[in-house]
C-alpha cells in the first residue's frame, strides 16, 4: 500500500497590498546582476550529492513533483493512467511515495478528482487563460471558479504578461487579485513565464508583485515556450521568497517546470532551494517541480542508488 | 508498506547533509623526497638540508625538499645563465611551442596537479580545480602566443630583447598560479628563470618542474630552488638581471633596499585591504555573493581580497543579515571533499597572525560574528568572521590580516566611499557595487587600486593587467602589462 503524500493544508495567502501600491512594488524590487546570479546558481550546481544524501533528494523530488500532461490530446484515458503513476510512481516498489498533484486542463479535473480520491495526491488544473492569460476577464475568472467547484485543490494561473511587461502594473495585480478571490480557499500558483519576462530584474519584479497579490505560489513557466525553469530563474525566484519572507514573515512556495527532465536537474533545484530558503522549503509545501518525463529518470536513480547498477527505460512503466 | 527504504515522512530532516565527497589522492604519485631542479634535473642540495612539508589541513608530512642555501641558488642561477644565449637565439616560434607544451601539459595533468595544491596549501580542490589550475594554463597559452610577435607587442619601443635571468620569488596562497604568472611570460620574452616557491607550498611548483622536464625544454631554462626566506633571500642576492616578487609588503620593502642600486630590474606584487564598497541600490544578493567570494575565496588567502566592506547606510542593516544567512551556509572543512567552501588556514604561524589580530578587533571594540560550524580537530583552521562596528583605526581595518576576516564600515555618500577607501598604505583592488554605470566609472576613476571591479570581485584573465599602488607594489603581472618587464628595447637594459 502506497502511503499518501502528506500535504498540510495551509491557509489560502491574502493580498497584502492595493493595486495602488503596485508600482511602487515594481519599482523597489531590489536589482539583479545577471552575471552574478548565473555564477551563483552554476557554482551550486556542481554541489556533489552523493549517497544517503542523494537517495533522500530524489525521494523529496518525488514528493515535491506535479505530475503534468497539458496536451490538447489529454484523454479520459491519459489522465486515469497518469492518476496511477502518479499514486504509486513505481510498480515493483510500493514504498516510493506518491507525487505531489497531478497537473492538467480544466476539463479533465473530474477525471482526477475521481481517481485520485483519497489517495492524497492533490488535483491541480491550469486555469485564467492559461497559456498566455490574455481571454476575456470574466471568461478567465469564470474558469478559475470553475476549477475549484469541480474540485481541483491547486489551481495554476498565469500572470498577464501583456500588463505586467506594457507596464500596467495596477491593472495586472487587480487581475490577480481577482484571480485569488475566484480561487477562494484554493491553492493559488502564479506562473511568470519567466522565458517571456526578459531579464532577472522582470522575474523578481514580478515575483513580488504575485506574493503581494496573495499567491501561494510562484511558478516558472507553463512549458509552452521554448525557455522555462533555468537554475539561474529558479534561483532569482528563491531570492524574491526570500526577501518576501522577512519583509512580511509569509512563506510563499516556488514551483519550477518546464525543462526539468533529469534527476541530476532536480537534485540541482533541491540544492538551490536548500542553500537559499533552507530546509523549510524543503517539502511539497512550499516547493513543486512540475515535471512529466521526470519521474521515470528519478525512479531509475533510485533504483541504482539502491541496488548499484542502472537498469533500462523498459523497467518502468510510461504513462 | 515495505521497509526496503525508510520514506522521509512528516516533512523534513533538521539538515540535508551531503554526503561525503572527496576527491580521490589517487592520481598523485608523491616521492619521500624532492631536489632542487636546476639544469633539468632535479639534485640533492649542497646545504645537505631537507625540511617536511605538510598538508595543513591534516597535519601529516607530504615529503621532505631540499632547502637551497647560497651555494645551491648560485648554481641553479648559474645554469639559468648558461642555457640562457641559446633560449633566446631559438627562433620565436619555436620557443611558443615549448611554452604551449607546458600549457598543454598542466591541462593534461589538472586533476593530479589540483589535488595535490589542495593537499599541500589546504584551498578547497573546487577552487583548485577551477581556477587555479585551468587560469595557470591558461597564462602560459596566452604569452605562448606573444612569443613570435614581441617585434609588434610594443610599437615605437624599438627592438625588444630579454632581459636575461629572471629571480622569481612567489607566495603560498596559489603557488601553481603565481609561478606561471612569474614563468609564462618571463620565457616567452626569450628569458630563463630561478624559481623560489614558498616554504609552505613547494609541491606544484615541483610537479610543474617535472612538467616542464617532460615538454624537454632545455636544460637551465627554467630552476626551481625550494627554501624559506634564507633562500629568497639569497636568490635576490644572487647575480640576476631581474628579481620578480610576489608576497608580504615587509619583505618587497627589505628586497627593494637589498636590489637598489644593484642594476637589477624589479616588480613587487604585493599586500593589500581592498575597499568592496557596496551602494544602496546596488543588486544586493548578488553584492553577498561577490562579498563573500572577495573575502573567504581560499581562506582570504588572497592579496586582492576585499576585506574592507564598505557598505552604504541605508542598506546596512538588510545587507549585514543577508551575509549573516550567506555566512551559515558556507561549509568549512577538508579540503578535498567538493562541496567544500573554505578550506585550512596555510599553516600554523598564519593561523597565530589571524587569530592575534582577531583578537584586536575584539579588544578595540568592534563587534564579532562566526557562524556556527564544527571545525575538524587536525590542521589549522579559523571561521569565517565578520566585524561590525569597524572604524578606519581599527587595526584590523588598516592590517592585513590575509585571512577569513571581514571588517564591516559604512559611508554615507560616493565621496566619503573614495575617501575611506583610498585612506590606506595599500591600493591594489577594489570593488563597487552599483547598478548605476556612471557611478561605476566616476568611482574607478577615482579609486587608487590597481583593479576596480564592478559588481563582481575576483575575476582574473591571462589578458588583463594586476598589480598596484602605493604598498600594494609596482609593476604588472598579466596581459602585455606582463610582458614588458621581462623585455629591454635597443639595449636599454634598465
Amino acid at each position: 500500500m502506497t502511503q499518501a503524500a502528506e500535504i498540510a493544508p495551509r491557509p489560502a495567502a491574502q493580498p497584502v497590498a492595493t493595486a495602488a501600491e503596485a508600482a511602487r512594488i515594481v519599482a523597489r524590487t531590489a536589482a539583479v546582476d545577471a552575471v552574478g546570479l548565473e555564477g551563483r546558481a552554476a557554482a551550486l550546481a556542481t554541489r556533489s550529492i552523493k549517497r544517503d544524501a542523494k537517495a533522500w533528494g530524489l525521494q523529496l523530488a518525488i514528493r515535491c513533483m506535479d505530475l503534468t500532461t497539458l496536451e490538447g490530446w489529454d484523454t479520459t484515458g491519459k489522465i486515469v493512467t497518469l492518476c496511477a503513476k502518479a499514486i504509486r510512481p513505481d510498480a515493483l516498489r510500493p514504498e516510493v511515495p506518491s507525487v505531489a498533484a497531478v497537473c492538467l486542463y480544466p476539463q479533465l479535473v473530474p477525471v482526477a478528482v475521481e481517481q485520485l480520491r483519497g489517495s492524497g495526491v492533490a488535483v491541480a488544473s491550469v486555469a485564467g487563460g492559461f497559456p498566455s492569460g490574455l481571454g476575456p476577464l470574466d471568461a478567465r475568472l469564470q474558469e478559475i471558479r470553475g476549477v475549484a467547484e469541480a474540485g481541483a485543490d491547486e489551481i495554476d494561473i498565469v500572470l498577464n504578461r501583456s500588463l505586467f511587461l506594457g507596464g500596467r502594473y495596477a491593472e495586472a495585480f487587480e487581475e490577480l487579485v481577482a484571480a485569488r478571490e475566484a480561487a477562494g480557499p484554493t491553492h493559488l500558483k502564479v506562473i511568470l513565464e519567466t522565458g517571456e519576462l526578459g531579464s532577472y530584474d522582470r522575474v523578481r519584479q514580478a515575483s513580488m508583485l504575485a506574493m503581494a497579490a496573495g499567491a501561494d505560489f510562484i511558478k516558472t513557466s507553463t512549458g509552452k515556450i521554448g525557455m522555462s525553469a533555468t537554475l539561474p530563474v529558479a534561483l532569482c525566484m528563491l531570492e524574491a521568497v526570500r526577501d518576501f519572507r522577512a519583509q512580511t514573515g509569509r512563506l510563499v512556495g516556488v514551483k519550477v517546470a518546464g525543462g526539468v527532465r533529469r534527476a541530476k536537474q532536480a537534485l540541482q533545484h533541491l540544492v538551490l532551494v536548500h542553500e537559499t530558503v533552507g530546509m523549510e522549503y524543503m517539502s511539497p509545501e512550499l516547493f513543486r517541480i512540475g515535471a512529466s518525463s521526470l519521474l521515470n529518470d528519478v525512479l531509475m536513480q533510485l533504483e541504482k542508488e539502491r541496488t548499484g547498477n542502472y537498469s533500462g527505460p523498459d523497467y518502468f512503466t510510461i504513462d | 508498506m515495505s521497509e526496503a527504504i525508510e520514506r522521509p515522512s512528516g516533512g523534513a530532516p533538521p539538515a540535508w547533509e551531503y554526503a561525503s565527497a572527496p576527491e580521490s589522492t589517487d592520481v598523485v604519485r608523491l616521492e619521500d623526497r624532492y631536489g632542487l631542479f636546476i639544469g633539468g634535473e632535479f639534485v640533492e642540495p649542497k646545504s645537505g638540508r631537507w625540511y617536511p612539508t605538510i598538508s595543513p589541513s591534516t597535519e601529516e608530512t607530504l615529503a621532505e625538499v631540499a632547502e637551497a642555501d647560497a651555494a645551491d641558488v648560485a648554481r641553479a642561477v648559474d645554469a639559468a645563465r648558461d642555457a640562457a644565449p641559446a633560449w633566446q637565439r631559438l627562433a620565436p616560434a619555436e620557443r611558443a611551442k615549448y611554452v604551449f607544451r607546458i600549457a598543454r601539459q598542466l591541462q593534461e595533468r589538472a586533476r593530479e596537479l589540483a589535488v595535490l595544491e589542495s593537499m599541500n596549501g589546504g584551498k578547497p580542490i573546487k577552487e583548485s580545480r577551477d581556477l587555479d589550475v585551468p587560469l595557470a594554463a591558461a597564462h602560459f597559452f596566452y604569452y605562448a602566443g606573444w612569443a613570435d610577435k614581441l617585434e609588434y607587442a610594443f610599437p615605437g619601443r624599438g627592438t625588444p630583447e630579454p632581459v636575461g635571468v629572471a629571480g622569481q620569488i612567489i607566495p603560498w596562497n596559489f603557488p601553481l598560479l603565481m609561478a606561471a604568472w612569474k614563468l609564462a611570460p618571463a620565457l616567452a620574452a626569450g628569458n630563463t628563470a630561478v624559481l623560489k616557491p614558498a616554504e609552505t607550498t613547494p609541491l606544484t611548483a615541483l610537479l610543474l618542474a617535472q612538467v616542464i622536464q617532460e615538454a624537454e625544454l632545455p636544460p637551465g631554462v627554467v630552476n626551481v630552488v625550494t627554501g624559506a626566506g634564507e633562500t629568497g633571500a639569497a636568490l635576490v642576492d644572487a647575480s640576476v638581471d631581474k628579481i620578480a616578487f610576489t608576497g608580504s609588503t615587509e619583505v618587497g620593502k627589505a628586497i627593494r633596499r637589498a636590489t637598489a642600486g644593484s642594476g637589477k630590474r624589479l616588480s613587487l606584487e604585493l599586500g593589500g585591504k581592498a575597499a568592496n564598497i557596496v551602494f544602496e541600490d546596488a543588486p544586493l544578493d548578488q553584492a553577498v555573493e561577490g562579498v563573500i567570494n572577495g573575502i573567504f575565496f581560499n581562506q582570504g588567502h588572497v592579496c586582492c581580497a576585499g576585506s574592507r566592506l564598505l557598505v552604504q547606510e541605508p542598506v546596512f542593516d538588510v545587507l549585514l543579515a543577508k551575509l549573516k544567512d550567506r555566512l551559515q551556509t558556507l561549509r568549512v572543512g577538508d579540503p578535498l571533499d567538493k562541496n567544500t567552501d573554505v578550506g585550512a588556514i596555510n599553516s600554523k604561524a598564519q593561523l597565530d597572525k589571524i587569530e592575534e589580530l582577531v583578537e584586536s578587533g575584539v579588544d578595540e571594540g568592534a563587534e564579532i560574528y562566526q557562524p556556527e560550524c564544527e571545525l575538524p580537530e587536525r590542521g589549522f583552521w579559523f571561521r569565517p568572521t565578520l566585524f561590525t562596528g569597524v572604524v578606519q583605526s581599527h587595526r584590523i581595518a588598516r592590517e592585513e590580516i590575509f585571512g577569513p576576516v571581514l571588517s564591516i564600515l559604512t559611508f554615507r555618500t560616493p565621496d566619503e566611499a573614495i575617501e575611506k577607501a583610498n585612506n590606506t598604505p595599500y591600493g591594489l583592488s577594489a570593488g563597487v557595487w552599483t547598478e548605476k554605470g556612471s557611478r561605476i566609472l566616476h568611482m574607478a576613476q577615482r579609486l587608487r587600486a590597481g583593479v576596480v571591479w564592478a559588481n563582481t570581485f575576483n575575476r582574473f584573465d591571462p589578458t588583463s593587467p594586476f598589480g598596484g599602488y602605493k604598498e600594494s607594489g609596482f609593476g604588472r603581472e598579466g596581459g602585455l602589462h606582463g610582458l614588458e618587464p621581462y623585455l629591454s628595447f635597443d639595449g636599454n637594459h634598465r
